[in-house]
C-alpha cells in the first residue's frame, strides 16, 4: 500500500545506472538524467531543483503566476537565465521593457566561495577533495550500494545546479562571451515575430543527444503595454507548448494572472506543464509572524500547483505545496516549508508543519 | 489482470461483452471535464486501452492536441497497451495536431478549411477501418483536449461546435463513439458558457474529475463523478451517477466508493 506517487517510485522507471547518468551529464553539462530517463536542467534555486523532483523537464514549459504588486518572480527568472549563462546554454529573453539587455546586468553572480565550486575546481583542493571522497567510499561497505549512488549523484549534482549570490551581478565577460538573444515583445503588433525568434532558436539547437539544452525565458508576456489580443497569446503559448516537446529546452514564462480575463488565466494555467506561483507578504502582518517561525527572514511565498509529468500519468503529489522564499545570509535563494509557529490558542490556517526541509540551511531556522 | 473491470468500467458499461450499451458503443459521446488541479487525462487512456483491448477489438482515432504520440505510448505501454503495434495494425490513427496552426489572418476562412481537413482526416480512418479485415469493429474518436481545439480556431465556439455535430452525426451513421476531453474551470458561470452547455447536453456520459475538497492527498488525487444519462425505459427515466475517489497510478486506476478504502 505503500505506494506514493514520487517521482521515483515508478516500478516501470528506467534503470539506468548512475555511470551512464553521469556519462550524460558530463555530455551535457547542466543537464542530468532522472529517474525514467528524463532530462532535467536547473531552475537556478537548489532547493526549487530538490522540490520539483530534479528540476525544470526538458520540454515542459514553465508558467510562473506573479504577484501583480511585487517583482517576487523576477527572482525566478533570473536565477533561471544566470544558470543557463553559467553553464554556458543558449538563452533567448523575452520582455516587454524597451532595453530587455539591461536586465541581463541584474542576473545573480554564481557564489563562488562555496563548497561546491571548490569541489569542482581543480587544482589544490582537489586532492582535499579526493580525500574526502575515499573517505566517503570506504564507508562504501557498510551503507551498501545506495549510498554510493547517492554519493555519485551529490557529485554530479554539483555539475547541474548553482547558488546565486543576489547581491553581486554576474561577471560582463560571461555575458559577452556567449550570445542571448534579447527581444523587446513591445515593438511587435502581433505575436508572430516572437513565435518565429522562438522557432528559430529552438531550431538551431542541437537534438537528441550531447549538445547543451537551450532555455527560453519570456517575461510579462501579457503585460498590457503590449496589448496583444488574449486568443493570439494563448495560441503563442500553445505553439511554443508544441515546439518545446520535440525540442531539447525549457521556456519558463512569468504572467500576471489577475490581468487576464479569469477564463484565459485558466486557460494559461492548463498549458502549463509546471505551474508556480509567488506572492509577496506584508511587512508587518502581525496574524502570519504569529502563525509561522522564521517570518521575518521571508521575502515571500511560492506555490507549486503543478509539476511536470510527460510520458507518465500520475501526478506528483508534493508533501507541501506552499513555501518560503528567504535569502540566507541576505544572498542566495532558499525555499523553506512553512514552520507553525509554536503558539497556544487556535490557528486558522494549517500549514504543513515540518523541519526545514532545506538541506542546505543546517537548521539556521530553528529558532524557537 | 488486464481484463478485470473495475468500477469505472462498471460505471461505464464497459463490462459486458463487445461493450454493448455502454459508453464504447454506437452513437455514444463522452465528455471527460477537468480542472487545473486534477488531471483528467487518465480517464482518456483508461478508455484507450480499454477500446484497443481484445475484449472489444475496436479501433481508436486519436486527435492530439496537448501531446505528441511518443508520450501517450509511453502511458499506454505502462498500461499493458502497445500503441505503436496497434498503429501498425491500422487499429491505432493518430492525427497528430500538435504543431497544425489554422493562419486566420491571411485567410478568411482558414479555420473552417481547417476543420473540415482534420473531419475529412477522421472520415478517412473511420472508412479505413470499417473497410479492413475489422469491418465490424468498433470506432472510437478521441479529442485530448477540446480546450485546445477552440485556441486553434482563435476563440470561433461556432466552428468548433460545428465540427462536434459532424462528429456526433458520424457516430450516429457508423459504429462509432466519441470522446472528448475538456476543462471545466475555463468557463466561468459568469459568462454565457455556451460551448461547455453544449457539451454537457450533447454527452451521455459526464465524467468529471475534481480535487478532494478537502485537499491533496498522497493516496487519493481526487475524485471521479461520473453521469450516465438515462434512457426512457418503461416510461421511466433513469440518471445514474455514481461518485468515486481515485488513485491515478502507472499500470492503471484504481478507484474506490468514498470511505471503504483501508
Amino acid at each position: 500500500m505503500a505506494t506514493t506517487p514520487t517521482v521515483r517510485s515508478s516500478s516501470f522507471s528506467r534503470n539506468i545506472s548512475t555511470s551512464a547518468a553521469l556519462s550524460a551529464s558530463a555530455l551535457t553539462p547542466g543537464s542530468r538524467i532522472g529517474s525514467g530517463g528524463a532530462a532535467f536542467v536547473s531552475s537556478g534555486i537548489p532547493d526549487l531543483d530538490r522540490i520539483l523532483g530534479g528540476g525544470f523537464l526538458l520540454g515542459s514549459l514553465v508558467m510562473v503566476m506573479e504577484d501583480a504588486e511585487a517583482p517576487h518572480h523576477l527572482l525566478l527568472l533570473r536565477n533561471f537565465m544566470a544558470q543557463g549563462v553559467v553553464h554556458c546554454q543558449p538563452l533567448l529573453f523575452a520582455s516587454p521593457a524597451e532595453e530587455p539587455r539591461a536586465f541581463l546586468g541584474t542576473l545573480p553572480a554564481p557564489v563562488a566561495a562555496s563548497k561546491e565550486e571548490r569541489q569542482r575546481a581543480p587544482g589544490p583542493d582537489h586532492d582535499e577533495q579526493e580525500q574526502g571522497l575515499r573517505i566517503a567510499w570506504q564507508y562504501k561497505k557498510y551503507f551498501g550500494e545506495q549510498q554510493a549512488s547517492d554519493a555519485q549523484n551529490k557529485d554530479a549534482k554539483q555539475e547541474f545546479g548553482n547558488n546565486f549570490d543576489l547581491r553581486k551581478s554576474i561577471e560582463r565577460h560571461m555575458l559577452s562571451a556567449q550570445k542571448v538573444d534579447c527581444i523587446s515583445i513591445q515593438k511587435f503588433s502581433n505575436l508572430a515575430p516572437l513565435r518565429e525568434r522562438c522557432s528559430s532558436f529552438l531550431s538551431k539547437l542541437p537534438g537528441n543527444g550531447a549538445g547543451l539544452a537551450g532555455r527560453i525565458a519570456i517575461q510579462s508576456l501579457c503585460a498590457p503595454q503590449c496589448g496583444f489580443s488574449d486568443w493570439d497569446m494563448v495560441s503563442f503559448v500553445r505553439s511554443l507548448r508544441a515546439m518545446l516537446r520535440y525540442s531539447k529546452a525549457v521556456a519558463i514564462i512569468t504572467f500576471p494572472s489577475v490581468i487576464l480575463p479569469p477564463s484565459f488565466s485558466k486557460r494559461w494555467q492548463h498549458l502549463a506543464d509546471t505551474l508556480l506561483s509567488v506572492r509577496a507578504i506584508p511587512d508587518e502582518d502581525k496574524d502570519l509572524a504569529k502563525l509561522l517561525t522564521g517570518y521575518q527572514d521571508m521575502v515571500g511565498l511560492l506555490h507549486v500547483h503543478k509539476v511536470a509529468q510527460i510520458s507518465s500519468q500520475v501526478p506528483v503529489i508534493l508533501e507541501a505545496s506552499t513555501f518560503s522564499l528567504k535569502l540566507q545570509r541576505r544572498r542566495s535563494l532558499v525555499l523553506e516549508r512553512l514552520n507553525q509557529a509554536p503558539v497556544e490558542g487556535s490557528s486558522g490556517t494549517s500549514y504543513g508543519t515540518a523541519g526545514p526541509c532545506s538541506g542546505s540551511l543546517k537548521g539556521s531556522s530553528i529558532d524557537f | 489482470m488486464n481484463h478485470s473491470p473495475n468500477l469505472l468500467d462498471e460505471a461505464l458499461g464497459l463490462t459486458g461483452r463487445g461493450f454493448g450499451g455502454g459508453a464504447l458503443s454506437q452513437g455514444r459521446v463522452v465528455l471527460v471535464d477537468d480542472c487545473v488541479e486534477t488531471s483528467g487525462a487518465f480517464v482518456l487512456h483508461h478508455l484507450v486501452k480499454r477500446a484497443l483491448s481484445p475484449d472489444s477489438g475496436g479501433t481508436v482515432i486519436f486527435i492530439a492536441l496537448s501531446h505528441p504520440f511518443s508520450h501517450y505510448d509511453r502511458i499506454l505501454r505502462k498500461l499493458g497497451c502497445n500503441l505503436s503495434i496497434h498503429r501498425e495494425h491500422n487499429r491505432f490513427h493518430f492525427v497528430d495536431m500538435l504543431k497544425v496552426e489554422f493562419p486566420n489572418e491571411i485567410q478568411k476562412n482558414a479555420v473552417e478549411h481547417g476543420l473540415v481537413d482534420l473531419y475529412s482526416k477522421i472520415l478517412k480512418a473511420v472508412e479505413v477501418s470499417s473497410s479492413g479485415d475489422y469491418s465490424r469493429a468498433h470506432i472510437s474518436t478521441v479529442i485530448d483536449d477540446l480546450s485546445i481545439l477552440e485556441i486553434v480556431a482563435h476563440g470561433s465556439v461556432d466552428h468548433v461546435l460545428d465540427f462536434l455535430h459532424y462528429c456526433i452525426t458520424l457516430t450516429s451513421e457508423q459504429d462509432c463513439s466519441l470522446v472528448i476531453l475538456n476543462h471545466e474551470d475555463i468557463y466561468p458561470e459568469m459568462e454565457a458558457p455556451r460551448l461547455l452547455s453544449h457539451l454537457i447536453y450533447l454527452a451521455d456520459f459526464v465524467i468529471k474529475a475534481e480535487p478532494l475538497v478537502t485537499g491533496i492527498a498522497a493516496d487519493v488525487h481526487g475524485q471521479l463523478t461520473v453521469l450516465k444519462k438515462g434512457t426512457f425505459n418503461d416510461s421511466q427515466y433513469t440518471d445514474k451517477a455514481s461518485n468515486f475517489h481515485f488513485q491515478v497510478k502507472e499500470n492503471g486506476v484504481e478507484l474506490f466508493f468514498p470511505g471503504t478504502r483501508c
